[in-house]
C-alpha cells in the first residue's frame, strides 16, 4: 500500500488502465471462442475443437492469422479515412471503462459524470461505422453503414431515455452512487421498479451493438458483410475487436444500472461478512457473463428482424414505453414510493 | 475535481493506440501484393458499375434529424432526473408538460407517416 501512494500519478493512472483492459481484451478474446462453443452446442454442433485443449487456443490462432493477412486498400477508397474508422470503433468502446466501477470505489475515475460521459463515447461508436461504410467506396459498405446508422441512432433515444429512467431513480449520474442507491436485496435492485425501461436497454443494447437479430447491418445474405465488406487482416480485427468489447461493456452496464452490480442478491443481514455470499466483485462478474450469455442466446435463437419491424419496434414502441414510464418513475420519486424510495 | 478526468483523457488516448497498434502490426507483418482485381471494390465478381457514392433514400436523412430532436430532449431530461428529488412535484409537473409538447411533436411524426419504412 505504501508502494502504491509513492508512485507518481501517472504511473498510478497508467498501471489502472493496464489492469482493466488486458483482463477486457482477454475476456473479447475468448468471448469469441465461447460464442462459437455456445452457438455449437445450441445447433447440437461441438464448435472449434482442434487448436489446444477442445478449442482453447483458438482465438489465439485467430489473432496469429489475421496478423499476418494483408490488409487491403481498395484503390478507389478514401485512404485516411479508410484506416481512421476502425481506430474510431474501438477507442470509444474501451475508453468508456475508464468510469466502471468494479466494487465499492474501486474505480479508475470516480466522476460525478460518469453515465453522462459513457453516453458520450457510445453515441461516438456510429461515426466508425459510418465511415468505413462511406470511406470503403462500395455498394454494399455503404449500405450497410445507411442501414446501421439509422438503428443506432433510433435505438439510442430509447436507450437515452432508458438512462434517464435509472437516473430518476437513482439521483445520481454517478455509477458507483447508481449501484448504491439500489442496496438492500434482489428486490431493491432497479429491475423490478423500472422492468420496462431494462427490457427496452437490454434490447436496445443488442441493436446498437449490430448483434443478431438486429444485424442487418452485415446481414450476410443480402449485403455480404455491411460496412466492414472491404476490411481484410488486422483492420477487420480491430473492428471485431470493438464490437466484442461494446457487448461486454452493455452486458456491465445493465448488470450496474439494474442488477445492482456488485451487490449481494441477498439481504444484507443475512450475508454480512459471510465469504462469497457478501457483496463483491464476483457478483459483478457472474451479472455481467450472464447478460453476455443472454447475447449469444439471442443470437442461437432468433432470426434476423426485418429492416422496417426494427425501425418500428425502436419508434413506435420502445420510444412511447420509456416516455411513460418515465413519468411513473418520476411520480413514484416524487411520492417517495417504498421500498425503493423511502426516506 | 479535474484531476479525476486526468484518466479518463489517458484512457481514451490508449484505447486509440489499441486501435493503432494492430494496423501497424498488422502492415509490417502481412505481406503486400495488390493487383487491379484485388483492389477493387467488392460486388459479387462483376466489374463494379456505377459509382458507390450513389443516391440513398432519404428517409435515412429524416431519421436523422428526429434524432437530434429526440437527443436534444435527453440532454434536457439528464440534469432534471438528477434534481427531480429536491424539485418534487413543482419539478415533475414542469417536466410533464416538457414532454407533453414533444409527445404532440411526436404524434404529429407519427400521423404524418414519418416513421414508416415499408
Amino acid at each position: 500500500m505504501e508502494l502504491w501512494t509513492s508512485l507518481p500519478v501517472i504511473v498510478r493512472i497508467l498501471l489502472g488502465i493496464v489492469a482493466i483492459l488486458l483482463p477486457l481484451l482477454g475476456l473479447v478474446a475468448y468471448y469469441t471462442l465461447a460464442e462459437r462453443k455456445i452457438i455449437g452446442y445450441i445447433q447440437v454442433r461441438i464448435g472449434p475443437n482442434r487448436v489446444g485443449f477442445r478449442g482453447l487456443l483458438q482465438p489465439i490462432a485467430d489473432a496469429v492469422k489475421l496478423m499476418f493477412k494483408e490488409i487491403v486498400i481498395p484503390t478507389r477508397a478514401d485512404k485516411g479515412l479508410f484506416l481512421l474508422a476502425p481506430m474510431i470503433a474501438i477507442a470509444p468502446a474501451l475508453a468508456a471503462w475508464a468510469v466502471i466501477p468494479f466494487d465499492a470505489g474501486l474505480v479508475l475515475s470516480d466522476i460525478n459524470a460518469g453515465l453522462l460521459y459513457i453516453l458520450a463515447l457510445t453515441s461516438l461508436g456510429v461515426y466508425g461505422i459510418i465511415i468505413a461504410g462511406w470511406a470503403s467506396n462500395s455498394k454494399y459498405a455503404l449500405l450497410g453503414a445507411m442501414r446501421s446508422a439509422a438503428q443506432i441512432v433510433s435505438y439510442e433515444i430509447a436507450m437515452g431515455f432508458a438512462l434517464v429512467g435509472v437516473l430518476v431513480a437513482a439521483g445520481s449520474l454517478n455509477l458507483g452512487a447508481i449501484v448504491g442507491a439500489q442496496s438492500g436485496s434482489a428486490l431493491t435492485w432497479f429491475w423490478l421498479p423500472l422492468l420496462p425501461l431494462f427490457g427496452v436497454y437490454l434490447v436496445s443494447g443488442v441493436a446498437e451493438t449490430n448483434r443478431a437479430p438486429f444485424d442487418v447491418a452485415e446481414g450476410e445474405s443480402e449485403i455480404v458483410a455491411g460496412f466492414h465488406v472491404e476490411y481484410s487482416g488486422m483492420a477487420f480485427a480491430v473492428f471485431f475487436l470493438a464490437e466484442y468489447a461494446n457487448m461486454i461493456l452493455i452486458a456491465t452496464l445493465t448488470a450496474l444500472l439494474f442488477f445492482g452490480g456488485w451487490l449481494s442478491p441477498f439481504p444484507q443481514a443475512w450475508v454480512d461478512g459471510v465469504f462469497l455470499l457478501d457483496d463483491g466483485f464476483h457478483w459483478l462478474l457472474v451479472k455481467v457473463f450472464f447478460f453476455m450469455f443472454v447475447f449469444l442466446w439471442l443470437r442461437a435463437t432468433f432470426p434476423r428482424y426485418r429492416y422496417d419491424q426494427i425501425m418500428r419496434l425502436g419508434w413506435k414502441v420502445f420510444i412511447p414505453i420509456t416516455i411513460a414510464w418515465i413519468l411513473v418513475v418520476g411520480l413514484a420519486v416524487v411520492y417517495k414510493l417504498p421500498p425503493w424510495w423511502a426516506v | 475535481m479535474l484531476d479525476n478526468y486526468l484518466p479518463v483523457l489517458i484512457f481514451i488516448l490508449i484505447g486509440i493506440l489499441v486501435g493503432v497498434g494492430p494496423l501497424v502490426l498488422g502492415y509490417f507483418l502481412g505481406p503486400r501484393r495488390p493487383d487491379r482485381e484485388k483492389d477493387s471494390p467488392y460486388e459479387c465478381g462483376f466489374e463494379a458499375f456505377e459509382s458507390a457514392r450513389m443516391k440513398f433514400d432519404v428517409r435515412y436523412y429524416l431519421v436523422a434529424i428526429l434524432f437530434i430532436i429526440f437527443d436534444l430532449e435527453i440532454a434536457f431530461l439528464f440534469p432534471w432526473a438528477v434534481a427531480l428529488e429536491g424539485l418534487g412535484m413543482v419539478g415533475f409537473v414542469a417536466m410533464t408538460l416538457f414532454l407533453g409538447i414533444l409527445v404532440v411533436g411526436f404524434i404529429y411524426e407519427w400521423r404524418k407517416g414519418a416513421l414508416e419504412w415499408e
